[in-house]
């Protein structure tokens, strides 16, 4: 008896590891961080836990056009670049600037859209604009998402020079928690997303002047040229047709990109 | 042959040296050890208070009259009953944002909220190990002190509390050594430990390997040094044993 109970066993237990059966469109998997509205973010539709945004809808309709069934997957920002390297995932889009660190694991797309970094800061705050960050002696505690370019560009600029301290955080929402409670002096991180938090925050403000701006673009593996192709193409496709434009427009308003 | 060496020697500068990256690191480890050892110190101590508590309630309160030293006890107890099951029934990651972001939610002091964090939690592990040790040792040590004129505390602490702390030493070292790993979940909160720092490295490298290799060899280079430390403190309490 325990030996037809310990072959069952072991029969499911091999059956468990049988891989799932073929699909009829051949799959896309796109590697994105999901807590960085309106590019990406978590939402029920129709009862069903979906990941939506402008990415994920221009993914959506970039799949549509070359023919493949898209399938999202949400992991930790830094882990999206090491993902396409190493396969994992087809292509990352995740709001991800073009940096040339970056350009040295992979290939990017071109550009389909812009993004500014802005600092958040609470009402009242000494800082009224990014040259303040610099000034000698303030040692100001900026709060920033883990291993995007706010961080990277913060490190870098201020705390490789011992003029401040950065704190990361796994994600935006965190950083700006921390920034309600008076834990960091200011946030750097985009300006979409930065909006949005501070639409559902109390007493917080943009800065006029922007940190930096840059260009989000789409991480292809360098061994995949065949996809950068394809994925470029068509970007160019649907923006000469309106597609892209359109999706930006319904998360982003002209009148309030205007500003 | 000298391809690869070539390319793990590039990965190597490029983790490590280029930018003083060895630097994160070395800040992580430092706190990480400090963390690790003031949360230890805090779980030892409150971890060994409750157990007296809770091993006194335990032999004591089917034995005692009605009366006001039974109500306290008992309090007492229900009191520590409650911590332990609440603190062992949380996960410790949980814990730590929840002392971070709500208890204090205003401190800038990240370090010294993990530290109370962390030794909270330490605690109510520690309490039932030493419980488990208090419980050990001989009934004929208490009666022996009793009988010898000691107050019920003097022989918890100078007679029973000593010995059953011999008897669990393994037991308290193993929490020492969970506790150090533990720690790793501390970047959740932004504070710069060992495991972050290797994150760090990792984000602005995107080369995971070394990185992470390097930071598991730190851990388990810490790890035996401490086991080899607790090891020799054993050897030197059992010679009182002959």
């Amino acid at each position: 008896m325990k030996k037809i109970f310990a072959l069952i066993l072991a029969v499911l237990f091999c059956l468990s590891g049988i891989a799932l059966a073929d699909d009829a469109k051949p799959e896309l998997h796109m590697g994105t961080n999901a807590n960085f509205p309106p590019y990406e973010y978590h939402e029920y539709v129709d009862d069903v836990d979906t990941i939506v945004g402008i990415d994920a809808e221009i993914a959506a309709a970039v799949c549509d056009y070359l023919g493949y069934e898209l399938v999202i997957d949400d992991m930790e920002f830094g882990a999206i670049i090491t993902a396409v390297q190493t396969g994992k995932i087809d292509f990352g889009m995740a709001g991800m600037t073009v940096t040339e660190e970056r350009l040295e694991s992979v290939n990017f797309s071109a550009t389909y859209a812009t993004g500014i970094q802005a600092i958040i800061v609470p009402e009242g705050s000494d800082i009224a604009s990014a040259d303040d960050l610099f000034v000698e002696g303030k040692n100001y505690i900026i709060g920033v998402q883990e291993s995007t370019t706010g961080d990277l560009y913060c490190t870098w600029d201020i705390e490789d020079e011992g003029l401040g301290t950065v704190d990361r955080y796994k994600n935006g929402a965190d950083a700006v928690q921390a920034l309600v409670t008076g834990k960091v002096d200011c946030v750097v991180i985009d300006n979409e997303p930065a909006k949005a938090f501070v639409a559902a925050n109390q007493g917080l403000v943009i800065l006029e002047t922007a940190y930096a701006v840059e260009d989000y673009a789409i991480a292809i593996s360098k061994d995949n040229e065949e996809l950068l192709e394809k994925i470029n193409g068509a970007l160019v496709a649907l923006t000469e047709d309106g597609t892209i434009p359109a999706i930006i427009e319904k998360y982003i308003p002209a009148e309030e990109a205007a500003e | 042959m000298s391809e690869w060496f070539d390319s793990i020697r590039a990965q190597f500068i490029l983790n490590f040296i280029e930018k003083s990256r060895w630097r994160y690191l070395l800040t992580g480890l430092f706190n990480t050890l400090k963390i690790t050892f003031f949360a230890v110190l805090i779980g030892i101590a409150l971890g060994t208070v409750i157990a007296i508590v809770r091993s006194t309630a335990d032999r004591n309160l089917p034995l005692m009259r009605r009366g006001p030293g039974r109500s306290v006890l008992k309090c007492f107890d229900g009191v520590c009953r409650l911590y332990l099951t609440v603190v062992r029934g949380t996960p410790v990651v949980i814990q730590l944002m929840i002392f971070y972001y709500v208890i204090f939610a205003s401190s800038r002091s990240s370090v010294l909220i993990a530290i109370i964090s962390f030794g909270l939690n330490s605690a109510a592990y520690v309490a039932e190990v030493v419980r488990g040790g208090i419980m050990s040792v001989d009934i004929g040590q208490t009666e022996a002190g009793r009988s010898l004129g000691f107050t019920y505390v003097q022989t918890m602490w100078l007679i029973v509390v000593p010995q059953a702390l011999k008897n669990v030493l393994p037991a308290l070292a193993n929490e020492f050594i969970v506790l150090l790993k533990e720690t790793s979940v501390a970047g959740y909160v932004a504070i710069k430990d060992l495991t972050k720092g290797g994150d760090i490295i990792r984000g602005a490298t995107y080369s995971p390997f070394m990185p992470l290799i390097a930071v598991a060899l730190i851990y388990l280079i810490l790890v035996i040094f401490f086991s080899w430390l607790v090891g020799k403190l054993e050897r030197r309490l059992r010679s009182s044993d002959h």
